[in-house]
């Protein structure tokens, strides 16, 4: 076995999980708020997972769950305080008026599916 | 089948334009059976009446080239839990299917019965177990691999991508030697198709057990939800008719029978009855109900059958405000599990770069055959791995913690509540309506000069007329006992903390206590000794001077809740202080007090000073909580570190209040402290459980115990230790489904 090559592959291994999972971040969705967003809640993912949004104004995102493991069952909007059930296979909806610019989280109780809602200043 | 009277609303999708609409409005004109259909482009939703079946209303949308779901307001719990059960019964399916294959080669394996991979027919044999275990990890870990993958592209991992690389690594690397054997030594030659099939298997079943025992930790929404009525017997002109709970209009007037559910919330306008509301409050005794009374959907009618308007409809009533409270503060998290929340969101990174690591190090330093020890550690670290256990600790004890309160009537507003609840060091408590029933009544009256009696009560309830205090309501309500006749106040004015003055039939009246006198130049020295015997027996004296001179004086006693002193006797075993703060004078207050047994009395407290005084509690260094009854302490109840509401189901109560117990009993606090310490005590085990799981499954995974005792964790171990992992945070919390409050478990 090639000791050196093996050490190589790990090495960047480590900084392709680094840069993959933490230092990048997955296309934002550009939504203009005035109709209802969907987000898809299956396969351990919200679809879209990063959604672009004007500030201040309130946002309905309707989350349709299709997933029926319990894992998805909670959304949670820890800086709103915002919770929500959802059924499965009945659109939620949930608003969100985000007042400030910034990137707010969105994840299920265990953290495993995550998005985020990023607000940006009206151009 | 639908029918016209219930409309069907649908979210759509895909409508990019006004055209939009009117062709998803055509499509669903022309299903058979629609009546009327109307689309909202602004909100995506159509709302449909008619008879039909809603399918056929989706496919009508899905033809014209959009798609529709059904939206529903009210949660059907039956079509939920039958959902859940077939995911239930899907993970079964998937465990033992994936058993099948597994178990025979497992076993096989242990006896040392399997063949080698040195002749052509043994690799055919391998060839056919590992086809074998593809078909395993599609039909049963499909939803692994896919979640996995999909997690992936959003710059993402979770368990799906532990397990899908896992077991995806071990059948990868199986079939590679069985295909091509020549490219690792001949001591690697070793195939890992049944830890793949037997970890599917046990990680599905783990998440079936989860799924049966996250079912009872939403057991007392579901007890909730359960409280609310179908029908309702609503009377429309003249006749009685059943009609769907959902089509109550406001002030429509409703019958309720003797057994029957009050459907909605509203006003007693004919009849009387006794009403169970323990469902609610946790109050085990029926409360009468009269004409006027309020009363509160989902209790039990007892007796007699009586005519109700009805006053809050759908999601305004009591019932529902209370459901979505509780639901959002299960929902929640406190403070407690903000750390397991930062560790869960870089978890799966961090295992697989741990996972990286390992494989090096046995790379560097592993004993032949390397590759072997190589593959099985990675494996291993992946499968042990669980951000689940870590995930779940906090949140599915909180769902179970804010559930069991609601049981016992107390309603807690989130999950730093839930907390902080549990670390109070002092409760203050508001006199009247708290340690007092809040319900007075005139119990003296002494008479200065040549004045009659009747004659005191007639001017102090005149002047009283305009107060809605309740020590006023109590002097109104005994001259009215009397038969006498009211004059009506002018120049009326309440002045806080000493009593009121105004005009009553052209003369100066002044009714309150001896600051206001002395404001006012009365001397009450004829009736001091009176009075100060009325205060020494708990009641509350209140001097009437008419025109500058002392007239008499007026009695008023509110009685103490029977259960108030062993309520707060319960405070105390807990180690808790108990301080009194009232508006009364000190020697009343101080009656009270020792009668319930209260540390400390803070009385003749003007109601905007009520925070002043929690202020200063909590600048001795004391944790606060303070019972009141949510709208004259609404700014004491938010100073405090826990504000409780008590006894009121009030819209501003439970604004104010971060916990509000809804049944009058002063219990409450010590239940609501008793709950709130208890779920801590098992949020704690969980966190402890989970942290312990993985910060030691981790690296023994990894082979740290390898170099010294030669252990190495077999993967399908872990795999079967991940599995039994979550479950286990799970079951904890359920353990608090049989709290008793009081101590007791």
């Amino acid at each position: 076995m090639n000791i050196v090559a093996i050490n190589s592959s790990a090495f960047a291994f480590i900084v392709l999980i680094i840069w993959w999972f933490w230092l990048s971040r997955p296309k934002a969705r550009r939504e203009t708020g005035i109709k209802p967003i969907e987000v898809l809640v299956d396969n351990g993912v919200y679809t879209p997972s990063r959604i672009e949004v004007p500030v201040g104004r309130p946002i309905v995102l309707r989350f349709l769950r299709k997933d029926a493991s319990p894992c998805a069952e909670k959304v949670l909007f820890d800086d709103f305080g915002i919770s929500a059930d959802l059924p499965v296979g009945e659109p939620t909806d949930v608003v969100i008026v985000p007042k400030q610019a910034g990137e707010y989280e969105f994840t299920c109780q265990m953290q495993m599916y995550r998005g985020q809602l990023v607000a940006t200043a009206a151009s | 089948m639908n029918t016209a009277k219930d409309p069907v609303r649908l979210s759509i999708s895909g409508m990019t334009c006004a055209g939009c609409v009117a062709t998803v409005e055509q499509a669903l004109q022309n299903t058979p059976g629609v009546e009327q259909a109307s689309v909202n482009f602004a909100e995506h939703t159509a709302t449909v009446s008619g008879s039909f079946e809603v399918k056929t209303l989706i496919k009508a949308v899905k033809d014209s080239g959009y798609s529709a779901a059904e939206l529903r307001g009210a949660e059907d719990e039956k079509e939920k839990e039958a959902a859940e059960f077939a995911h239930y019964r899907k993970l079964l399916r998937q465990a033992i299917v994936a058993g099948i294959v597994g178990a025979p080669l497992f076993v096989s394996g242990v006896l040392g019965r399997m063949p080698g991979m040195a002749t052509q027919n043994e690799r055919l044999f391998w060839l056919g177990v590992g086809l074998a275990t593809l078909f395993v990890l599609i039909y049963s870990g499909r939803h692994f691999y896919i979640g996995a993958w999909k997690a992936f592209r959003n710059h993402n991992a979770n368990m799906d991508t532990l397990i899908a690389l896992g077991t995806g690594t071990a059948w990868v690397y199986s079939m590679l030697i069985t295909v091509y054997p020549d490219i690792v030594p001949s001591l690697a030659r070793h195939a890992y198709f049944e830890a793949a099939t037997i970890i599917i298997a046990l990680i599905n079943f783990g998440s079936a057990l989860e799924m049966r025992a996250r079912g009872k930790t939403s057991e007392a929404i579901k007890r909730l939800i359960g409280l609310q009525p179908k029908t309702a017997r609503v009377i429309r002109d003249g006749v009685e008719q059943d009609i769907p709970i959902a089509d109550v209009g406001l002030d429509e007037t409703l019958r309720v029978r003797p057994g029957e559910k009050i459907p909605v919330d509203g006003h007693v306008i004919d009849g009387h009855s006794s009403v169970d509301e323990s469902m609610l409050t946790g109050e085990p005794l029926p409360v009468e109900k009269k004409v006027g009374d309020e009363v509160v959907g989902g209790t039990i009618n007892k007796s007699g059958s009586f005519l109700f308007q009805a006053k809050r409809i759908g999601r305004d009533t009591a019932l529902a405000r209370i459901i979505e409270m509780v639901r959002q503060a299960q929902n929640s998290k406190p403070a407690i599990g903000r750390l397991a929340d930062k560790i869960s969101s870089v978890f799966v990174p961090s295992v697989l770069i741990i996972a990286v690591i390992t494989f090096m190090v046995w790379a560097n330093f592993g004993p032949e055959p390397r590759l072997s020890y190589m593959l099985v550690t990675t494996m291993t670290v992946l499968i042990i791995a669980c951000p689940c256990a870590l995930g779940l600790a906090t949140p599915i004890s909180v769902m179970v913690g804010v559930g069991k309160a609601a049981e016992y009537g107390v309603l807690i507003r989130n999950g730093e509540a839930l907390q902080a609840a549990g670390k109070l060091t002092t409760v203050v408590l508001d006199k009247t309506g708290t340690v007092t029933e809040g319900s007075p009544t005139v119990t003296d009256i002494v008479t200065a000069d040549t004045w009659q009696e009747n004659e005191v009560l007639r001017f102090a309830a005149s002047i009283e007329g305009g107060s809605e205090h309740p020590l006023a309501e109590a002097i109104v309500d005994a001259a009215r006992t009397r038969g006498l006749e009211l004059d009506s106040a002018s120049s009326f004015e309440a002045v806080a903390g000493h009593g009121v003055t105004g005009s009553v039939s052209g003369k100066t009246v002044a009714l309150g206590n001896e600051k206001l006198m002395l404001a006012h130049g009365v001397g009450i020295d004829e009736l001091a000794t009176d009075a100060e015997i009325l205060a020494l027996t708990a009641q509350t004296p209140m001097f009437l001077a008419v025109d500058g001179k002392l007239a008499g004086l007026v009695a008023v006693s509110d009685p103490i809740k029977k259960d108030s002193k062993a309520a707060i006797d319960r405070l105390h075993r807990k180690g808790i202080k108990v301080v009194m703060l009232t508006g009364d004078n000190q020697k009343t207050a101080d009656v009270v007090a020792e009668q319930v047994g209260v540390d400390e009395v803070i009385a003749e407290v003007l109601p905007e000073d009520k925070a002043g005084k929690v202020a200063e509690l909590q600048e001795r260094g004391d944790i606060v909580g303070m019972v009141g009854d949510g709208i004259n302490d609404a700014p004491a109840l938010a100073r405090a570190n826990i504000g409780f509401a008590i006894g009121t189901g009030t819209d501003v109560a439970i604004e104010s209040a971060d916990i509000t117990l809804m049944r009058g009993s002063l219990h409450g606090v010590s239940d609501a402290i008793d709950i709130s310490r208890a779920t801590v005590r098992n949020i704690k085990q969980n966190l402890f459980g989970a942290f312990v799981y993985n910060s030691l499954g981790i690296p023994i995974a990894a082979g740290v115990l390898f170099p010294f005792f030669g252990i190495l964790l077999n993967p399908i171990v872990a795999g079967g230790a991940m599995a039994m992992s979550s479950v286990t945070v799970v079951s904890n919390a359920n353990r608090l489904r049989f709290f008793k409050a009081g101590g007791k478990k």
